[in-house]
């Protein structure tokens, strides 16, 4: 750390040009597959250095080696010019390495200030990290509250605490692993200007992506990986989108093709849907009333942990509604049915959590397919399961959505979440239904699967169906929703056509309505 | 000492071992890890134990013997659970057999020993108190050891850094692993103390409880320990109310089949499970509520990936 220190203030433009964290012919097999082949990647102090790849291109596995999480088969690491092994965690912490991971790395039966306490080096009281969480938290415009427990927290709260986490350690280079993908655009302006802040700090930021625009408006270079190679440096800045994705995929990614849809006659319809939350830090829902027409796709914005996972809850049923609202599917009232009988009026429900929700993460494909096929009668003969069935589905949803599979019939945990999503979006949509529900279709899935999604999601609405998309990704929900509401607060806005409003005016309504991000979380349940 | 004194230290003496073997087991579910083995440890506990006692002449070598035998039975476990990854609950069960084999073997020369325990001199001014005075002084040391390891596991785990880095490894052991907490090493220090727990709740039965060595003595108290841990949901203090409980039902069943009441006896004796399962139903009843305690990983394989 001293050296550290001497870089930065005394012969910081004479050393500028040696990097601060360099990894040199970085290679990682697990068994015959190498996950980082001779990768190179170098950032200097006060960089914010991109690094670009395709779900599986080996981001994550290179982070981690520098994280000392995974070990290298082979090649080197240099921190300040200093050939350094990470061996852990704890080691990576020492040299000034902060990471956010993209997976939560959170203890769900813990507090928001215990987790904390966890990732510090050194015995420190939980009163006195309680403290300085409520001040960094809001001081970067991230406001956590210490004493809650995580279980009880959403996703996008989550993902406060873990860069919280972080800037807590203040740390010389900051590994960010999709940091964006649960925030507003307002959320995530205010990081950004967190993260110029850091740099012109000095600290270094290795920042990983899927949204092309904010690269290119963030980072100063870039690292492309394509199947754990180096395929190419750039400067973002004199890139567009369109071509940095095409350095990612190898090829150009196709855009939404935008279809001539009619509306027909409403095929879901919710009334008056109000209801208090079990959980004490859950959100109220209250009076929400919402319709979708055939061939219509309405969009659901709202910032996490507004009501979009106890609406989804009552809307696919695995909360029963309570009796004064109405809740009807092709005008047939469905308010006290289950799950199953929904499913068997033509309804498909694809949730947020992919793991342990969606899917299970120890079976494989073929059995995480029965999961939702079993309940509309089929894959199943006489009671047994029919698992050259279930085995042709998935094979064709694995190949229909292009799903990157290690080996035939994986089990679920063992695929990335990119390409479980894209299962699980697949698995629902083959199904052709009259009627989807989808809570965040796109999260944390690189451009070339979310625009797969996303073109198959208009493709069903086109054959006639009515869908709900709920997102917290504006762009998804302008590119692909006919009408959007606006969840704040457990309240749902009028819909208004994506046409007649533009993002700022979504954003407003995101906190215009009492849900505002600095008092989110403290009052839903206060009134 | 009047009916009730005699009565509630029979009722103390029966609790004891159940709450120090309930809080070596809360401790190892804590970390993750469900070990099945409490059964086995106990009694291999008693006969090292009672073994120890006879050979050294000495009480105090006697508890240190059944926590030792307790630990050394359970870094088996360890080994087959960590470093192996096995499956817990088989591992568990067959830890459970092998201890009742090995202790009858152990505890084979020293069957028909008796061993005279001695009241504690030192807390004689304590017996001036009204009521509890005798209750106190008629305790024996290890009844005060178990209150000693209930206040301190509770601080541990409630206020103490390494019983946060516990609960987080029972809590999402990947998570921790991603820290940097060496989730295996947490692991097998949380068994060994159970297991030294375990073994400290048999040496107690052999050597003041009944005070005899016999085969298979410790008559389920184990699987009772067990159940314990789930009818307190994970919380220490909970553990105390449930020891007790548990500790009067059996004493209480002496006591009706003494007086003619006529309850079938199988009838007290299945009361603690039964208890266990009312409250399963209530904890379970509230997701939140349920959710916060248990641990998460419970029973789970966990193999670090490098």
């Amino acid at each position: 750390m001293a050296t550290a220190k001497k870089t930065k203030t005394k012969k910081a433009p004479k050393e500028a040009s040696i990097p601060l964290l360099e990894a040199r012919d970085i290679t990682k097999a697990f068994g015959s597959l190498y996950a980082n082949d001779h990768v190179n990647l170098s950032i200097k102090p006060g960089e914010i250095h991109a690094l670009l790849g395709e779900n599986g291109a080996g981001k994550s596995t290179l982070v981690k080696m520098m994280y000392g999480v995974l070990q290298p088969t082979s090649g080197q690491m240099f921190w300040n010019g200093n050939h350094v092994i990470i061996q852990n965690p704890a080691q990576a912490r020492d040299l000034g390495i902060g990471m956010v991971f993209q997976h939560f790395s959170l203890f769900e039966a813990l507090t928001v200030a215990e987790n904390i306490s966890l990732a510090m080096t050194g015995e420190r009281s939980l009163a006195d990290i309680a403290g300085e969480v409520v001040e960094v938290s809001n001081s970067y415009g991230l406001p956590l509250e210490p004493d809650r427990a995580v279980h009880s927290l959403s996703v996008g709260e989550r993902q406060r605490i873990e860069i919280v986490r972080c800037l807590l350690q203040h740390p010389r280079l900051l590994v960010m692993d999709e940091p964006t993908s649960v925030l507003t655009p307002q959320e995530a302006d205010k990081l950004f200007v967190t993260l110029e802040r850091l740099s012109g700090e000095g600290v270094a930021i290795l920042y990983i992506s899927h949204r092309l625009e904010e690269v290119k408006r963030l980072c100063s270079a870039a690292t492309i990986l394509r199947m754990g190679k180096n395929v190419a440096e750039c400067d973002p800045r004199k890139e567009t989108p369109a071509s940095l994705a095409r350095m990612m995929v190898g090829e150009d990614i196709a855009e939404i093709k935008a279809s001539s849809r009619k509306s027909g006659a409403v095929r879901f319809s919710i009334e008056n849907l109000s209801r208090k939350s079990d959980d004490m830090f859950g959100v109220d829902l209250d009076n929400v009333t919402m319709s979708v027409r055939a061939g219509q796709i309405l969009g659901i914005a709202g910032i996490a942990g507004n009501g979009q996972e106890e609406l989804f809850a009552l809307i696919s049923g695995e909360q029963v509604a309570p009796e004064s609202s109405v809740i009807e599917i092709d005008e047939k009232t469905v308010t006290a049915l289950g799950i199953n009988a929904r499913r068997q009026l033509g309804v498909a429900f694809v949730p947020e959590e992919r793991m342990g929700h969606g899917a299970v993460p120890h079976l494989v494909l073929s059995e995480n397919t029965l999961l939702s096929t079993h309940a509309i009668g089929l894959h199943v003969k006489s009671g047994m399961i029919d698992r050259g069935e279930t085995g042709r589905f998935s094979s064709d949803v694995v190949e229909r959505f292009d799903v990157r599979v290690p080996r035939p019939d994986p089990v679920a945990g063992n695929l990335s979440g990119g390409n479980l999503q894209k299962f699980m979006v697949g698995r629902e949509i083959s199904l052709e239904p009259g009627v989807l529900i989808v809570n965040q279709p796109t999260w944390g899935v690189d451009a070339g699967a979310a625009a797969t999604i996303r073109q198959a999601i208009v493709d069903l609405a086109e054959q006639g169906s009515a869908i709900v998309v709920i997102s917290q990704d504006l762009d998804e929900i302008f590119e692909v929703c006919d009408s959007v509401s606006v969840i704040s607060d457990g309240r749902l806005s009028p819909a208004v056509s994506t046409g007649d409003i533009d993002y700022e005016g979504i954003g407003l309504l995101m906190g215009g309505m009492g849900a505002s991000s600095e008092k989110e979380g403290t009052d839903s349940h206060a009134h | 000492m009047d009916t009730f004194t005699a009565i509630f230290l029979t009722v103390v003496s029966a609790s004891t071992p159940l709450l120090i073997a309930a809080l070596g087991e809360l401790v190892v579910e804590k970390s993750g890890v469900l070990n099945l083995g409490v059964e086995g440890m106990m009694i291999i506990g008693a006969a090292c134990g009672f073994a120890a006692a006879i050979t050294f002449d000495s009480l105090i070598m006697g508890f240190i013997g059944g926590m030792v035998g307790g630990a050394i039975l359970s870094y088996f476990f360890a080994v087959l659970v960590l470093n192996f990854a096995t499956n817990q609950v088989a591992t568990g069960l067959a830890l459970t057999m092998l201890g009742l084999g090995v202790s009858g073997l152990i505890g084979e020369p020293f069957a028909g020993v008796t061993i005279q325990s001695s009241p504690m001199e030192f807390l004689s001014f304590v017996g001036e108190i009204p009521v509890i005075g005798p209750i106190l002084l008629g305790m024996d040391p290890i009844a005060y050891i178990g209150f000693a390891l209930l206040i301190g596991v509770a601080w541990f785990l409630n206020s103490s850094r390494a019983g946060l880095i516990l609960r987080a490894v029972g809590d999402s052991p990947t998570s921790a692993h991603t820290l940097g907490y060496d989730v295996l090493r947490v692991r097998l220090y949380a068994i060994l103390f159970g297991g030294a727990c375990a073994g400290l709740a048999g040496a107690y039965l052999s050597i003041i409880y009944t005070p005899f060595w016999a085969r298979e003595m410790t008559a389920g108290r184990g699987w009772i320990a067990l159940a314990l841990v789930v009818f307190a949901s994970w919380l220490p203090f909970r553990l105390l109310v449930g020891a007790y409980l548990f500790g009067a039902v059996t004493i209480l069943q002496f006591h009706a089949q003494g007086a003619q009441i006529a309850i079938p006896q199988q009838f007290m004796a299945s009361m603690p499970y039964l208890a266990t399962v009312a409250v399963l139903v209530i904890i379970s009843a509230s997701r939140n509520r349920a959710k916060a305690n248990t641990p998460a990983s419970l029973g789970r394989v966990f193999v670090p990936d490098r």
